[in-house]
């Protein structure tokens, strides 16, 4: 869809303000570029529409490159959102709206048709088309900015901070809208921004950039979950990393000590003295390779306690185990669903290494909610 | 009230010799601002676009204008000769700066973000002139063309001492004849009333070219 190849742009030969960026950018894919003052976001977008000539390197959009193409129609090809807005004052809405068709040259009743279908896709009443733009409110208006990016349809729309100067409310509500509207009409967006949670919030790929570089380019989740560098996690925030763990935490890092097991052959005396012994009111059955085989609890035990003389005899073998990489976010759902009091971990190789109880994931939600209790030592030590 | 009563008696014997200087006095203002607005609207959009030049053009558009009228007439006319040329031709002079200074404002005063939006819609530079700095710039523009036309008015009544008529010349008439001063006024008050006129005027036109409407206003 779009490709970046070796792209570099350098203004009046000073330092490269973008340096040999290459990237690909697949249809429908929501793309956040993202970085500090400087770092060369922006630039990169506008060099997608030509509003910035490439010094060096090649974009290739839809398989051709951009340089072969009339810059102008080009432009109208792609759709372009500011975060000044930048509607025409003299203009109404409906006029605004279908910019690129009068360019284009529709006729009235394309373009009428157009603006109302397009209004229609933000819920704003009709008697808006006849308004002058300083009529309307801040967000409304950038709603009407969205539209005239959308109106030709292009495939791919350029979006430049385009929810910046909103105030939070409006930005959330907006931020939610337009995410619904391009998952629906499955556009390309590159979206410049510097709010992180922006980025977090909307994006199918951040690109992080520093210095006319990528840094790293990659999902929401697995930025958070593996930042490339210091950086990165700087950006990011020690905050937001804290609030993404119950994203990205794998089971593994809040797998609590060693579970009570027995083997398969033990007898169910020896099984309840263990369980007396440990206070627990179920064991974990493994093999001598301390393979996962099963449970038992108190009750199988006092049901079976006249029949059966072994554990193996008894035990419950549908177990529900998760392995250690898993991401912790399903396994509690899981572990809620199934009102198990905890799941057993196994490795790759089904062998048990560990459990989760209900009391771990009580901790980390407390975690979350609370932090981890470093911040209150580090504000303690630096009110001393 | 003796030159009250002379003044009356003026006006009333000679009403269509007035309105005769009236009128060709209003048609030499107004040709020289139209061929001033012909050379300077082009020329303050050109440098508007070249920033390098604007410095320069206006410059040279405040110098012109320091020239006393008087002195720049008498020069002019040693070149285009007696006769009403020579009067417009200087009235253009004087309002080259105003209205290229009032072109350059107004276009340098578009928003840029609505020029880049424009421009990323997929504006042709002329389609951007034509469809947004044109009518964003032009109640500035026609500032300017006020301003032009009520100096013009002005200088159009020093035009009689090169032959070229108008309300100048009454004043002339006036000034050499003993005891003139009704006739004086008789040329006088029509030019300041014409000044005021078309100040009134152009600032009404000026306003309807406001290019933010409100919805509520429009007459449809």
């Amino acid at each position: 869809m779009l490709e970046f190849k070796n792209v570099t742009k350098r203004y009046n030969n000073e330092k490269a303000a973008v340096n040999k960026l290459n990237l690909k950018i697949e249809k429908g894919e929501f793309i956040c570029f993202i970085g500090p003052s400087g770092c060369g976001k922006t630039t990169t977008m506008k060099m997608v529409n030509r509003l910035i000539d490439v010094t060096d390197g090649s974009i290739l959009f839809e398989g051709k490159d951009i340089n072969q193409q009339n810059p102008v129609e080009l432009r109208r090809s792609i759709g372009y959102v500011i975060q000044q807005i930048g509607l025409m004052p003299h203009m109404t809405i409906k006029e605004n709206i279908v910019l690129v068709g009068t360019l284009l040259k529709w006729s009235n009743e394309r373009k009428d048709e157009r603006a109302r279908e397009l209004l229609k896709l933000v819920n704003m009443p009709e008697e808006f088309l006849d308004k002058y733009p300083h009529e309307l409110s801040g967000g409304q208006q950038q709603r009407i900015g969205v539209l005239r990016a959308l109106a030709s349809n292009p495939p791919l729309i350029l979006m430049d901070e385009p929810f910046g100067a909103l105030d939070p409310i409006t930005r959330d509500s907006l931020q939610e809208e337009f995410k619904k509207l391009q998952k629906e009409l499955n556009k390309t967006i590159v979206f410049v921004t510097h709010d992180m949670d922006e980025a977090l919030k909307l994006a199918d790929r951040v690109v992080i950039m520093r210095d006319g570089e990528i840094v790293q380019a990659d999902t929401p989740d697995e930025i958070l979950r593996n930042p490339a560098n210091e950086f990165v996690e700087e950006f990011l925030g020690k905050e937001r990393l804290i609030q993404g763990r119950p994203d990205v935490t794998t089971v593994g890092q809040i797998t609590g000590g060693s579970p009570v097991t027995v083997q398969p052959r033990t007898t169910l005396k020896v099984a309840i003295a263990t369980m007396r012994d440990k206070k627990v009111d179920s064991l974990l059955v493994v093999d001598t390779g301390n393979v996962l085989q099963g449970f038992i609890d108190i009750e199988a035990i006092n049901l079976n306690y006249k029949k059966a003389s072994y554990v193996d005899e008894v035990m419950e073998t549908e177990i529900f185990s998760v392995t250690e990489d898993s991401l912790l976010r399903d396994t509690v759902h899981k572990i809620l669903r199934r009102g198990a009091k905890y799941v057993p971990v196994v490795d790759d190789q089904h062998r048990l290494t560990g459990i989760i109880t209900r009391a771990a994931l009580a901790n980390i939600v407390y975690d979350t909610i609370w932090g981890d209790g470093m911040e209150f030592e580090n504000t303690a030590a630096e009110v001393e | 009230m003796e030159t009250l009563e002379q003044f009356i008696s003026y006006v009333s014997n000679n009403g269509g010799y007035i309105w005769v200087q009236f009128y060709r006095h209003f048609l030499m203002a107004a040709y020289g601002v139209l061929f001033a607005a012909i050379i300077s609207i082009p020329l303050g959009i050109l440098i508007s676009k070249y920033g390098k030049l604007s410095s320069w053009v206006l410059a040279f558009g405040s110098i012109i204008q320091t020239i006393p009228a008087l002195g720049a007439m008498a020069v002019i006319m040693i070149v285009l000769g007696l006769g009403a040329n020579t009067a417009i031709f200087t009235l253009m002079l004087y309002s080259i700066l105003p209205i290229t200074q009032n072109t350059y404002v107004g276009m340098k005063n578009v928003d840029k973000n609505i020029i880049e939006a424009g421009y990323a819609s997929g504006m042709t530079k002329f389609q951007l002139l034509r469809m947004v700095e044109l009518p964003l710039a032009i109640s500035v523009i026609m500032a300017g063309l006020r301003t032009a036309i009520v100096i013009g008015i002005g200088v159009a009544a020093i035009g009689a001492f090169v032959g070229a008529g108008g309300l100048g010349a009454i004043i002339l008439t006036g000034t050499n004849a003993t005891d003139g001063t009704a006739i004086i006024l008789a040329g006088a008050i029509p030019t300041a009333l014409m000044a005021i006129a078309a100040d009134v005027i152009m600032g009404w036109i000026e306003r309807k070219l406001q290019p933010v409407k409100s919805s509520k206003t429009r007459t449809t």
